[in-house]
């Protein structure tokens, strides 16, 4: 099982990869949707999928059963996904707003900021 | 009287939200961003006092014990980088009183600008790598929309740059606190350099997690070879916010790798310490190389950022507590600076004939006010005697000489004569050249344009004649750092 998830985890990175290096703007907010995805898998599969047994306390004991999923990395997960969706909102419309206001889907136009005499 | 450290978080939320009952009263507005950046300025100062005398101050957020609940903490570093924002953004809040146009605060440029200071304020305090990466991201979205507002097309440009591969630095952040999680089982700055120190953890899986973490913490800082968002992006925005940017952003990013690196990983040190020795190196010499040929004065300056970046990045590679406070020195030397001379530039984009260096001129004559202003801090950069510049480069070179690095002390030297050579390019063509026929008009200037560039101006000549107090200052959180504070 994670054989499995930590191939999948290198899958999406290297598509995340691909599509950010891309030129379209589409295509780099959908890497970048990759790489969040599999940075949250990351999170998750890295420190050890435990057995299964979720990690609450039982009637009388002191410590969770014996072999529990650890929390911790789910609730960084959470908060990571929360803050990703809140960037990728902005970042959509970002993208959207430079289209409209640049007139081209091309990330090699973007040239105007790096030249020696910018445009104001 | 105790400092509730909690403060710094609270002010800004709570000057947040009253403005965000008041936006359509963009006065109201500003006279709240006044209050709190002059409340969180007096409070840094007196944080300082009191870390001097009483030692670091420790919260357990909701009462959960570290390593598990998330402690705040202000040591001497943290104290001294709030104290300093306080007073920049407080100086940038009263210069944009005059630039900011009343359009863009009705879009809530001011209530970002609380969230901004909100997100540097928590990453300064707090001691849990994860909460970093939160407070990290409240900064970093905050500043993704302070660079878009105004909506001129560079902005939009310089937007795109900026946000791409701030958010992929973002996830490879993430991706280290997965690694340090899975190695040491902790994510408590303290905590982990315990664990470290006494082995703890895999040594492949510590390297790993820190060159992640390197990566990511270097993009925000702008070191060698990840900072070409910062030329492309910095020059961009309205004067307040790329004055605001250049003194603060970066500086977290530093500040980010030297709470890592100098804290955390201290006991890796012979791993990384070349990577940052010749990373830093090569920052300096790029960024001001990159300054000498841009006739553009904000690009120029952002330039000089990373070159500066540089400087205070070799003294965490040198890694000696001596090395860490002249960086430490360095870095509030250079706020300080930064933030004057991107006020200047806003100067001289009104009454100079713009930011194309060969269309403005004739200064000299027409400003003298700015020619001091703009002297005081040029000269602190290019590292002149007797001003803070030349006590954070001495310093800094001292260090180099003690730990035998003699081909980065020449390094730093020639990179210096170069800063000195782009701050007199910006003289000669904006200051001393008579005034050419396409100028851009000149547009009205106020006093709150004026007055920041005093206030930072004072501080600049303060640090200058009196640099002792700050090095006391910088080595007591020097040895702090070495020395993190234990966990239960």
């Amino acid at each position: 099982m994670e054989t499995i998830l930590i191939l999948l985890i290198g899958f999406l990175f290297s598509c995340g990869f691909y599509l950010v290096l891309r030129r379209s703007f589409l295509r780099m907010l959908v890497g970048v949707l990759f790489f969040g995805q599999a940075a949250n898998l990351a999170l998750l599969v890295l420190p050890g999928i435990g057995g299964g047994i979720s990690p609450i306390v039982k009637a009388g004991a002191t410590l969770p059963p014996e072999g529990y999923a650890d929390p911790l990395p789910q609730a960084l997960i959470l908060t990571a996904i929360v803050i990703g969706f809140g960037v990728i909102a902005f970042v959509t419309v970002l993208l959207k707003k430079a289209h409209h206001d640049l007139q081209t889907d091309d990330l090699d136009e973007l040239t105007h900021t790096d030249r020696e005499e910018p445009r104001a | 009287m105790d400092i509730p450290i909690y403060a710094f978080l609270l002010i800004p939320i709570i000057a947040a939200v009253l403005q965000i009952l008041g936006l359509r009263h963009p006065s109201y507005q500003r006279i709240i961003s006044l209050i709190s950046t002059g409340l969180i300025a007096v409070l840094g100062c007196l944080l300082v006092v009191q870390v001097k005398h009483n030692g670091p101050i420790i919260l357990d957020v909701g009462a959960w014990k570290a390593p598990l609940g998330i402690q705040l903490q202000a040591d001497m570093l943290s104290a001294l980088m709030l104290a300093i924002t306080g007073v920049v953004t407080f100086c940038s809040a009263l210069h944009g009183m005059a630039e900011i146009p009343t359009r863009d605060e009705r879009k809530g440029y001011q209530i970002i600008y609380q969230f901004l200071l909100l997100g540097v304020c928590g990453s300064f305090l707090t001691n849990d790598l994860f909460n970093l990466y939160v407070w990290f991201e409240v900064m970093l979205l905050s500043s993704f929309v302070l660079l878009a507002i105004g909506g001129k097309k560079a902005q939009i440009e310089g937007s795109v740059k900026y946000v791409s591969l701030n958010i992929v630095s973002s996830f490879i952040f993430l991706l280290g606190i997965a690694v340090v999680y899975t190695t040491l089982g902790t994510l408590n700055f303290s905590d982990i350099a315990y664990r470290i120190a006494h082995q703890m953890g895999s040594e492949a899986g510590i390297r790993l997690a820190a060159v992640f973490l390197l990566i990511a913490f270097g993009v925000k800082a702008g070191l060698f070879p990840l900072y070409a968002w910062l030329p492309s992006s910095y020059h961009t925005p309205r004067h307040t916010v790329s004055a605001i940017f250049a003194g603060l952003l970066t500086k977290v990013g530093v500040y980010a790798l030297i709470r890592t690196f100098a804290v955390g990983f201290e006991a890796q040190h012979h791993f990384f310490a070349p990577i940052l020795w010749w990373g830093s190196l090569a920052t300096m010499v790029m960024g001001v190389l990159g300054a000498a040929s841009q006739f553009h004065t904000r690009r120029i300056l952002s330039f000089h950022i990373i070159s500066q970046i540089g400087y205070m990045i070799f003294g965490l590679a040198l890694g000696t507590a001596g090395a860490i406070a002249a960086a430490i020195f360095y870095i509030i030397h250079h706020i300080l600076v930064k933030t004057n001379l991107f006020f200047a530039a806003a100067a001289i984009d009104r009454i100079g004939g713009g930011e194309d260096l060969k269309r403005a001129g004739g200064l000299f004559r027409t400003a003298p006010w700015l020619v001091v202003l703009f002297l005081i801090s040029a000269l602190s950069l290019g590292g002149i005697p007797p001003f803070s510049g030349f006590w954070a480069k001495l310093a800094l070179i001292r260090e180099m000489v003690n730990g035998h690095a003699w081909a980065a002390a020449v390094i730093a030297l020639l990179v210096g004569l170069l800063t000195l050579y782009s701050m007199t390019k910006i003289w000669s063509e904006a200051f001393w050249k008579d005034r050419p026929g396409n100028a851009q008009p000149a547009r009205p200037i106020s006093a709150a344009h004026v007055i920041p560039m005093i206030l930072l101006a004072g501080g600049t000549i303060l640090l200058s004649l009196n640099p002792t107090f700050l090095f006391e200052l910088a080595d007591i959180a020097a040895q702090q750092l070495f020395h993190p504070i234990s966990t239960p």
